[in-house]
């Protein structure tokens, strides 16, 4: 090996964690690579997930509301799909975010060395590329930031034909007259919502007697009732059993977690959507020590493995996988590494689906805040009251705050209804800071906006909204 | 121009008031020389002119509360005052040297390191509770990010409040005064004093246990000795050396007397500091013997001569009031037959003295006149118990009754 190329930090992963850590490198001024196998940067989000689903959201909601409430708007059009179009704009998007990313490695000085990165030993991290050559990259520091993947279901196998995970379900190249989601949460009813506005009959089977577990259990309700209103089914406390592809569609077998006569749906694509799990194979864990716990994840202390010199942030670790938490954790991890005071607030991390309504918290739910036996305020405010909304004729939802009984600082914010994705960052800083709901109530806000309800909501904490 | 900074005033101490000051704007100074009197918790003291000049400026005024490192003042360095002049020919002259001690063309100096520590940050709930109930933002702990007052650290320091018993009442509108009244300001001391006491009395489990010293032997002792004590040690043979050495003795039998509560534990002390009260034309103030245990009975006068001396002139440093572990108080001299004395914080006990007292005693089945001291211990019942109280001030009576057991430590 006479010319092993020789790194700061070596970072396994272009996904969000990946990619963040690599740019904080360079800022720091620390020599850095980043190890990406797929032919874009960007992981999991950019290329299969976050950014291709929000595109395909956002111009399905148009194009449903275009055909139904433009007309009471005084807009008269029939729209008509363009799928073909809806894909293409979405994979153009796509594109420019991938490349926007090879921009800002380029500007930070990171290297991206493409192919499969495998720890060797110590210090050492092997690439193997497309082609087969492999590369031996010396690394002080390793960055694994390797992402996660669908987790498979016994008895439903993804063919990416028929029977279809986040990805393939990102790229059908019709209308499914009938979907079948397996699994009610955040990726399944995103997805399911896109192909149910351009057409699609579909039905969500859920294990759990409840959808999107982790969700405030009075927002997830509301969700429901919103989604079900919407043409969504939902089979709730049912277990899936097997799947039967032919060429022109699924047979799907369920039946219910509490025991009683199995069902079919016929369905002419299924998506599996029952969570993801952490993508930690192949890695070469087994060369520096490193044991994954059951579900394969590795363990940290700060983002430090068990082994020296080697770090893990994002879906591989413990915690929710989502891009911003691994964005987080890649700031905090170089500069921890870099002897800085890096630091994540793991309480605040906020969690959107970006369906419509959308629905976004963050902070503690009320069935956390019992199970905790804290004391709280609830204050409430619905859209319906709210002026813009109003005049928008878009006054589904409300903003919940929730408050110590005591000490009136807010301890969890719940949102449902447009927008709320942009709304739920004004309740991350004010918790960042342990601001109570009276700090956003004596907040000015700006009007007519939506986000005067979120103030509004404060002020019911104690029992002060004036307009409603 | 050289600044007047208001000195280090020890330790936890922040602040200090302007007591006075002896020049005023214009004045000629000359280095060393005491401008300006300053009042703490605890001491005055005096803060000299920093150069020879004239004094350009006063920055706080006299009443004004300043912090270590505050600017007091500031003096033009070389300047000579501008004395009025009779003499018109001079008149040109008058101007030029009122010019050089008008500090405004004069570039400030950067005053940052002067200035307190920034201001509080408060949130928006936080400056509401702190307005709405008079709460001082800067004595608020603020547990927010990089310090940030937060509406709980609001309310809990509202609810502290609450919970002190009689804090000082936040000053409402002050009454009015009638014909025959006189309102006059608190001194620091007396304020200090005021807060000292009532601390004390919140804090401790306090209460009085008493008994009587019969001081025939002790007189006696005395009576013999004075004389060639005080020549030999140039220092009058009193009471108090007795006592402070009757004290020692006792806490080294019982030594929780001698120490204090922190938290949740109680410190031990193996020193024997004696705080003695005295008092003054301000008030009343507790400079300690230190190492009495140690000292010869000569010593301990010729140090509470000192003490009480450099009391009565104001001259007292911190150091001299810092750090005692058991008090005597003596209301005797002011003619107190029997008082129960309040605690000196964070001290366990103190002890209190009283008028000496002809009284008919029964001894030996006879009844004869005995010259009487009652004595009272107050003791914080936390750490000290009854028969640990007793047994104390037993010993006290004791070694004062029969002073040769101080010599055989027994």
């Amino acid at each position: 090996m006479a010319d092993t190329p020789s790194y700061d930090v070596v970072i396994i992963g272009g996904g969000p964690g990946g990619y963040n850590a690599g740019i904080r490198a360079g800022q720091l001024g620390l020599k850095a690579a980043v190890v990406e196998m797929r032919a874009t940067l960007g992981g999991t989000c950019l290329n299969v997930g976050c950014m291709p689903s929000k595109a395909l959201l956002h111009a399905s909601e148009l194009f449903a509301a275009a055909g139904s409430e433009f007309a009471e708007l005084g807009i008269d059009v029939s729209p008509k799909l363009n799928l073909p179009q809806m894909m293409k704009q979405k994979g153009e998007s796509v594109g420019a975010l991938t490349k926007g990313i090879e921009f800002l490695f380029k500007k930070n000085k990171v290297d991206w060395i493409k192919g499969a990165g495998k720890i060797s030993g110590p210090g050492q991290v092997e690439v193997t590329s497309e082609n087969g050559t492999v590369t031996t990259l010396a690394a002080k520091d390793i960055v694994i930031a390797t992402g996660s993947e669908p987790s498979p279901l016994a008895g439903v196998e993804v063919d990416q034909k028929r029977v279809v995970d986040s990805t393939g379900a990102l790229s059908l190249s019709e209308v499914p007259g009938h979907l079948v989601v397996i699994g009610a949460g955040i990726i399944g009813l995103e997805l399911g919502s896109v192909w149910r506005r351009l057409g699609a009959k579909v039905t969500v089977v859920e294990f759990l007697d409840r959808i999107t577990p982790g969700m405030d259990a009075e927002m997830a309700k509301a969700f429901q009732r919103s989604l079900t209103k919407q043409g969504i089914a939902f089979k709730l406390s049912s277990k899936v059993t097997g799947a039967k592809t032919t060429k022109t569609g699924v047979s799907l077998t369920y039946e219910p977690v509490a025991g009683g006569p199995a069902e079919t749906l016929d369905a002419d694509y299924v998506l599996l959507a029952i969570g993801r799990r952490p993508f930690t194979d192949n890695l070469g864990l087994e060369n520096v020590g490193i044991e994954r716990d059951k579900r394969g994840f590795i363990p940290t202390d700060h983002w430090k493995t068990s082994a020296e010199g080697v770090w893990a942030i994002g879906d591989v670790t413990l915690g929710p996988m989502l891009a911003h938490k691994a964005e987080e954790e890649a700031v905090a991890c170089i500069e921890t590494l870099a002897g800085k005071a890096g630091h994540v607030s793991y309480g605040l991390i906020p969690s959107v689906i970006y369906t419509s309504p959308e629905v976004a918290w963050v902070g503690k739910t009320e069935e956390e805040l019992k199970a905790d036996g804290r004391a709280y305020k609830v204050g409430k405010f619905p859209f319906s009251a709210n002026s813009r909304a109003k005049i928008n004729h878009e006054t589904e939802g409300f903003a919940k705050v929730l408050a110590d009984a005591v000490t009136d600082e807010v301890l969890g914010a719940h949102l449902i209804g447009p927008n709320v994705s942009e709304m739920i960052g004004e309740y991350c800083v004010a918790m960042e800071f342990r601001a109570a709901s009276e700090d956003v109530a004596r907040t000015c806000h700006p009007h007519p906006t939506r986000s005067e309800a979120l103030r509004q909501a404060a002020m019911g904490v104690e029992g002060w909204t004036m307009q409603a | 121009m050289a600044d007047i900074m208001t000195p280090a005033l020890g330790e936890s101490v922040t602040e200090a008031t302007v007591a006075k000051w002896s020049k005023k704007a214009g004045d000629t100074v000359r280095k060393d020389e005491i401008l300006v009197e300053l009042e703490t918790d605890k001491v005055s003291l005096e803060v000299a002119s920093p150069s020879d000049g004239v004094l350009s400026e006063i920055s706080a005024e006299e009443g004004v509360t300043v912090e270590p490192g505050a600017i007091l003042g500031r003096v033009t360095e070389g300047a000579v005052a501008a004395a009025p002049k009779a003499n018109g020919a001079k008149a040109a002259e008058a101007p030029k040297a009122e010019a050089t001690s008008d500090p405004k063309p004069e570039p400030e100096p950067a005053k940052p390191a002067a200035r307190p520590a920034a201001e509080p940050v408060l949130a928006p709930s936080a400056q509401r509770i702190a307005a709405e109930n008079k709460l001082d933002p800067a004595a608020i702990a603020g547990t927010g990010k990089d310090g940030r007052v937060t509406k709980g650290d609001a309310l809990a320091a509202l609810e502290a409040r609450a919970k002190a018993p009689t804090p000082a009442p936040a000053p409402s509108a002050p009454r009015e005064i009638h014909a025959r009244e006189e309102r006059v300001k608190m001194t620091r001391l007396r304020q200090t004093i005021a807060r000292r006491l009532k601390e004390a009395q919140n804090a401790a489990a306090m209460l009085t246990t008493f008994n009587e010293v019969d001081m025939t032997g002790v007189m006696a002792l005395r009576n013999q000795y004075k004389d060639v004590f005080e020549k030999k040690h140039g220092v009058k043979l009193g009471f108090m050396s007795f006592f402070v050495k009757a004290v020692v003795h006792g806490l080294q039998q019982v030594p929780e007397v001698n120490a204090e509560i922190d938290g949740t534990d109680i410190i031990y002390k193996n020193h024997y500091d004696i705080s003695v009260a005295v008092g003054t034309e301000r008030g009343l103030v507790t400079p300690v013997v230190r190492d009495a245990d140690a000292m010869s009975l000569a010593g301990i006068e010729k140090e509470i001569g000192a003490l009480g001396r450099k009391a009565r002139d104001g001259q007292l440093a911190l150091e001299d009031l810092q750090g005692g572990t058991f008090t005597i108080s003596n209301g005797g001299v002011y003619g107190s037959l029997m008082s129960t004395p309040i605690l000196n914080a964070p001290q366990s006990g103190i002890l209190g003295m009283h008028k000496i007292q002809e009284r008919p005693m029964v001894v030996g089945g006879q009844i004869v006149v005995r010259p009487m001291m009652y004595l009272a211990l107050s003791y914080d019942h936390r750490v000290v118990d009854g028969q640990g109280a007793v047994t104390f001030l037993v010993h006290v009576k004791d070694a004062i009754e029969d002073p040769q057991r101080l010599l055989l430590d027994v």
